[in-house]
């Protein structure tokens, strides 16, 4: 039985008929999406059943999820990657990121008391321009926050952290 | 500012919706290519209007299109929106807000090479992006315009988006195409290249996103018209991402060929509040640094006079250094990012970028510095150069000694 392909149906069978009928491989990738949707990680058993759908040994779909750093097989449930890269740097994204760490009272990369969240460091996401600025990957989504205070972005993980505590999945 | 050419969504508002964007002319171009012209005229007009590839490399689209044998079948077409060179946000504004004229683009490219399938590859963190994009296919399913036996032609054409998830080396074409085939994002062995064997090992051509929009206008205004625009050798008009020490860091469309000083100055504002313009790196992290003075400022940014200047045009994004700015500082950041985009496939790459962010690290904490550490980092920056598997491996060591050769006081020791 593939869970997988019971919970999605239509949508894996869309994801399949996306590409060329022997290419099913060039399904992964969207399939790995779709299995990190519900809980924001990819468990061993979504490895195999991707496996199985794309004809890939369950060990190649590991190599996938390993490869790739929006995959992710443990983890909270949303993520804040803040870019500290160079542009955005130039613009106090370091500064910013360390007091928007001390104003919640984490580190970077440590997960929140609560296990809803961590804040991450990420490379360039292309809004150099509204410095600072992050990405929230968590739901299925990733959404853009853009010419960012630490009392906005505060904010943002406030509300994130109350969806999670409410455990409502939008 | 005359009339957009790539950015009209600035001057027509509601441009991502197709009614509006075919008020404005939109699909004109794709109609009148695929009723009046053959594949064959298509690509001469391409050829004859001088354009360049806009991801990087400035190679010259119709030249590209014309390598694909046409005994080998099916060819594909591939839109590179993986955009993820620090500093480069120019597909991003294109993809958002005039997303039907970069599909018209696409569009008209698969026709040129007679592909039915398609694909755009956006990095995964183009998420919403990828979503609108669906949706306007899904418009342009309902409309006729994409589809089997488009116009009542007989053309067949289905476009695919495959978002990528977070590798800087998935925007190199030929890691790119792994990662549509479903495997590591890693760099190909060339020859074979594309052209011949590229996507599922068929004739393939991979486009930046920027490239395929210049086309609607194009074939619209004819290869005349875009000649008239930029320079000579580099015809047409550009975006530049302006990002940095400057005051109205953005995008911003000119023809190529206008100088840093038009750029940085008059658009941007210049240098911040009691500040001086140090360095530019025109291509990202991965470029060659530039040292202002008047002669790089009064340079014409197009791909020839930048590359006299010994550095890179590259995709045009503009990063402005000030006097505030510590170029070791500088160099830990351009090399960390490397080191963690490096895919791990050659040895060069993997270990010179590793050894490299471990000089620019004790370079920048305080006390930590060791007694020949810059000279070391000179050594191994200039040891990866010419012998890594693809260009990324060369692109960590840019700066590297560029910073080094222009600014030596800076690494002198204490
Ligand atoms: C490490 C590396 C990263 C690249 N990233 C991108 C990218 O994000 N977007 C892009 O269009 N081209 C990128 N390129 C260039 C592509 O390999 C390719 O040359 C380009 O997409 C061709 O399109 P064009 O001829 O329209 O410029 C990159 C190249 C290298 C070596
Ligand atoms: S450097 Fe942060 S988005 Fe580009």
């Amino acid at each position: 039985m593939n869970a997988l392909l019971e919970r999605y149906p239509d949508e894996v069978k869309a994801i399949l008929a996306r590409y060329p009928q022997e290419q099913k491989r060039s399904a992964v990738m969207p399939l790995l999406y779709l299995a990190q949707r519900e809980r924001g990680v990819i468990t061993v058993k979504d490895m195999a059943e991707i496996g199985e759908l794309t004809g890939m040994e369950i060990t190649e779909v590991g190599s996938i999820v390993g490869f790739y750093t929006l995959y992710h097989d443990s983890g909270p449930r949303f993520r804040v990657q803040v870019c500290t890269d160079l542009p955005c740097a130039l613009r106090g994204a370091d500064e910013f990121l360390k007091r928007l760490c001390e104003n919640i009272g984490v580190r970077v990369g440590e997960p929140t008391a609560d296990g809803s969240l961590v804040i991450e460091e990420v490379t360039c996401l292309a809004g150099c321009h509204h410095a600072p600025m992050f990405q929230v990957q968590g739901d299925g989504e990733i959404t853009y926050h853009e010419d960012q205070t630490v009392e906005s972005a505060t904010e943002t993980i406030a509300e994130l952290r109350r969806r999670a505590a409410g455990g409502q999945h939008e | 500012m005359s009339e957009y050419v790539l950015l009209r969504h600035r001057q027509i508002p509601n441009l991502n919706r197709l009614e509006v964007y075919q008020a404005n002319g939109g699909f004109g171009a794709f109609r009148k290519v695929l009723t009046e012209m053959q594949p064959a005229d298509v690509l001469n007009e391409v050829k004859t209007s001088g354009l360049r590839g806009r991801g990087g490399a400035g190679f010259p689209t119709g030249m590209k299109w014309s390598f694909l044998p046409n005994t080998l079948w099916p060819h594909y077409v591939v839109a590179n929106g993986d955009e993820s060179e620090p500093g480069t946000f120019k597909d991003r504004e294109i993809l958002e807000n005039n997303p039907f004229q970069f599909l018209e683009g696409l569009m008209i490219a698969s026709y040129a090479v007679q592909a039915n399938l398609s694909f755009v590859y956006l990095r995964g963190e183009f998420w919403q992006i990828g979503k609108q994009l669906e949706r306007c296919i899904a418009t342009l399913e309902r409309a006729g315009l994409l589809g089997e036996n488009i116009l009542g032609t007989g053309y067949s054409l289905r476009l695919v988006v495959h978002m990528g998830a977070g590798a800087y080396i998935c925007g190199e074409e030929t890691a790119l195409l792994e990662s549509i085939e479903g495997k590591l994002g890693q760099p190909r062995l060339r020859p074979p290249f594309p052209a011949v064997a590229g996507l599922y090992n068929r004739p393939t051509v991979i486009n930046n996103v920027e490239t395929l929009t210049n086309l609607p206008p194009i074939l619209a205004n004819g290869a005349g018209w875009y000649r008239s625009l930029g320079t000579e050798k580099s015809p047409g008009v550009k975006i530049f991402s302006l990002s940095g020490c400057v005051r109205r860091p953005g995008n911003y469309e000119l023809p190529l060929g206008s100088t840093f000083r038009h750029l940085i100055e008059e658009l941007g504002g210049g240098a911040l509040e009691g500040r001086r313009l140090k360095a530019i790196m025109p291509a990202g992290a991965s470029s060659s640094l530039l040292r202002v003075d008047d002669r790089v400022l009064d340079t014409p940014m197009d791909y020839e006079s930048v590359a006299a200047l010994g550095s890179q045009l590259g995709s045009a994004s503009v990063i402005v250094l000030d006097d505030s700015v510590d170029l070791k500082w500088l160099l830990n950041k351009t090399v960390h990012f490397f080191k963690h985009e490096s895919c791990g496939k050659c040895t060069p790459c993997r270990e010179g970028t590793y050894w490299m962010s471990h000089l620019t690290e004790r370079l920048v904490l305080p006390g930590k510095a060791q007694a020949g550490d810059a000279e070391l980092l000179l050594a191994v920056a200039r040891q990866m150069q010419g012998k890594c598997l693809c260009a990324l491996g060369e692109f960590s060591t840019m700066a590297v000694t560029t910073a080094m050769q222009l600014f030596p006081e800076e690494f002198a020791e204490r």
